[in-house]
């Protein structure tokens, strides 16, 4: 053949049968009815519905294009479906303790809920509500107020401990034997129970200051073993991966090793670190058994985190639901837990947004 | 404002393995001396050692001495900081600090070492550094941008600026345009001479061209083998190094005909 000649376009041997775009959809869609129809034979729920479904779709789908489009399209298909359907089942416990915490939680998040607390508020007054059909009275504000004041000291004291260990293990400490130690340490760390947490400071303070020593302080020294890892683990991770070369230019700039890691070691890395340390405050925000042997349990207002029992949400949850304020009419105490379990999941989603929001703000700008 | 270095029996070590033997070099001030050789010989690790950076990799040590116009750098005495205060360096890969501006990145070498510096003074030392380093035309409109969002060329030339902003003696260069195109490269290179005539240049290059047009002096170094150490072969005047080499094993390297 010339070399300027044009070949001429022909039927392509390349592609072969190729099923349309809607034929997924057709084939949904029959398995839908398909669905229905054998869910009804056996005794109609929507579950069944959709659990026939989805396997008379996956098998049929599969097939159709088995028979389309050959063997390789047809696994590839059998495969994305398998994946989709894994993350659905990921998700519906999610999507359903969401629905199912604010379906109950919503109608006890009143002004009353978040402003007061339970001082006062006995079986009687439940009861009275209940009968007179009045609003339920009682709230959590000492929780919140216990939450908030707990893990703000708990973060006080882990962020320092934990950064600076991070900074010894990444900066100062490569190949030594403390390191391996620490590392290793850390690791134990990490696995221990929140619970045993909790009597390891509840002794510590008992030793301290004697036997029985429950205060805020106690529970935000517990949380604080829990959090020291997470805090060490993250913070190191993003430590790591500040490139070396970063560092060579600043010592080559004649800086000191501190100067360069708290100029540009640490800032560089700044946005993961606050992730880091929002996340680990996520983790023990939600801590019951380490409040209730360290800070006991209040029903008053206690700002004081050096004296004094505290509640926080989730011990104030666990205490309504166990021990209604009103033992023959639990209502009112279920909806206050229920109101209460609905603040502290919108809490941590507030951090979460927070730590997204921080990362940003610190990241290090590439525009143009 | 510029100082000679030289280098007297010099050893260097990465833990045991000894990687550069014996090197004995006199390197005149306001010069450009260019170090070629294949990879692995040593040049870079020899560079390193004459700023004391050698030492910021665990392990690594020197045995020998490196006189700055006669004072010893590895006097037990000596802070390595403070020699890197008068030796400045410019690395392989562009590295500006991406946390900061243009602005900030040039006068980093002041700001990190919490030196105070008025505003007045700074904004002369920042206008001064781009243009000793051919970039203020290209930056003046953007001095509070991020420096990592220049082209790599322009990267480069800013960490050229940073590091002539704390006015050194010495400017020692590793590989500084094996990242950059041949235009970035060009700008580079007329750069290194304009800054000849105030400080000392060390480049390392893999580019033989590139150490013909730059170097006044050229020095090669090679390797035996793997696991052997890296020696200096040869050291001249470039002309005669590319043009009539002393040593067989230079003048293969130099016409292409090595390895």
């Amino acid at each position: 053949m010339a070399a300027n000649q044009t070949l001429q376009r022909r039927q392509s041997h390349l592609t072969r049968g190729h099923l349309p775009s809607y034929a997924v959809w057709v084939v949904l869609a029959a398995s839908v009815v398909l669905g229905a129809a054998l869910a009804t034979l056996i005794g109609f729920s929507v579950v069944g519905w959709a659990v026939i479904t989805a396997i008379v779709f996956v098998i049929t789908a599969t097939i159709v294009t088995a028979v389309a489009e050959g063997e390789r399209k047809a696994k590839d298909r059998l495969v994305t479906f398998l994946v989709y359907g894994a993350f659905l089942i990921a998700l519906l416990p999610l999507v359903s303790v969401l629905w199912t915490v604010l379906e109950r939680g919503v109608p006890g998040l009143n002004y009353n809920f978040l402003f007061t607390s339970m001082n006062g508020v006995t079986g009687a007054v439940d009861n009275q509500a209940l009968e007179n059909g009045t609003p339920v009275l009682g709230g959590a504000y000492h929780a919140v107020v216990g939450t908030l004041q707990i893990t703000l000291w708990a973060t006080l004291i882990s962020v320092p401990i934990g950064l600076l260990t991070a900074v010894y293990l990444v900066e100062y400490g490569a190949g030594r034997g403390l390191t391996k130690a620490i590392t290793f340490f850390v690791d134990v760390m990490t696995g221990i129970p929140s619970i045993v947490a909790g009597l390891f400071a509840a002794a510590l303070f008992s030793l301290l200051f004697g036997p029985g020593t429950r205060t805020g302080f106690v529970a935000a020294v517990a949380l604080s073993v829990l959090m020291i890892p997470v805090v060490v683990r993250s913070t190191e991770e993003m430590l790591k991966i500040v490139p070396n070369e970063l560092r060579e230019a600043s010592y080559a700039l004649g800086v000191r090793k501190w100067r360069t890691i708290t100029k540009v070691v640490i800032p560089t890395a700044i946005s993961g670190i606050a992730s880091g340390v929002t996340l680990s405050i996520a983790r023990v925000i939600g801590e019951t058994a380490p409040i209730l042997v360290t800070a006991g349990f209040a029903s008053s207002i206690n700002m004081n985190v050096f004296s004094g029992w505290m509640s926080t949400l989730p011990t104030f949850i666990y205490y309504q639901i166990l021990t209604p304020t009103s033992p023959t009419s639990p209502d009112p105490s279920t909806q206050r837990a229920w109101a209460a379990a609905l603040l502290l999941i919108l809490m941590v989603m507030l951090l979460n947004l927070v730590a997204r929001f921080v990362a940003r703000m610190f990241a290090p700008k590439t525009s143009r | 404002m510029s100082k000679r270095i030289d280098v007297k029996d010099l050893n260097v070590y990465y833990s045991k393995f000894l990687a550069v033997e014996d090197v004995n070099i006199n390197i005149e001030a306001r010069s450009v001396t260019a170090f070629i050789g294949p990879s692995g010989c040593g040049k870079s690790t020899f560079l390193r050692t004459l700023n004391r950076m050698h030492e910021v990799i665990p392990g690594a040590r020197v045995e020998g001495e490196v006189l700055l116009d006669g004072d010893n750098l590895y006097d037990s005495a000596v802070d390595p900081v403070s020699v890197r205060g008068q030796i400045g360096m410019v690395f392989q890969r562009p590295n500006p600090f991406p946390t900061m501006s243009i602005r900030d990145n040039v006068l980093a070498g002041v700001k990190l070492n919490n030196r105070r510096i008025s505003k007045s003074d700074a904004d002369s030392l920042v206008e001064k550094s781009l243009q000793g380093a051919n970039l203020w035309n290209e930056v003046k409109d953007r001095l509070g941008r991020p420096g990592s969002g220049l082209s790599g060329g322009q990267q480069q030339r800013l960490c050229i600026a940073r590091a002539i902003a704390v006015s050194p003696q010495v400017i020692l260069m590793d590989e500084p345009c094996s990242a950059l195109d041949p235009i970035s490269t060009l700008a580079i290179e007329d750069l290194i001479n304009e800054l000849k005539s105030e400080y000392t240049v060390v480049i390392v290059t893999h580019n033989m061209q590139q150490a013909a047009r730059v170097s006044d002096k050229t020095a090669f170094f090679n390797i035996a083998g793997t696991g052997k150490p890296g020696k200096l072969i040869e050291y001249g005047d470039t002309t005669t190094i590319f043009n009539k080499p002393a040593v067989q094993a230079t003048e293969d390297y130099v016409s292409g005909r090595f390895g």
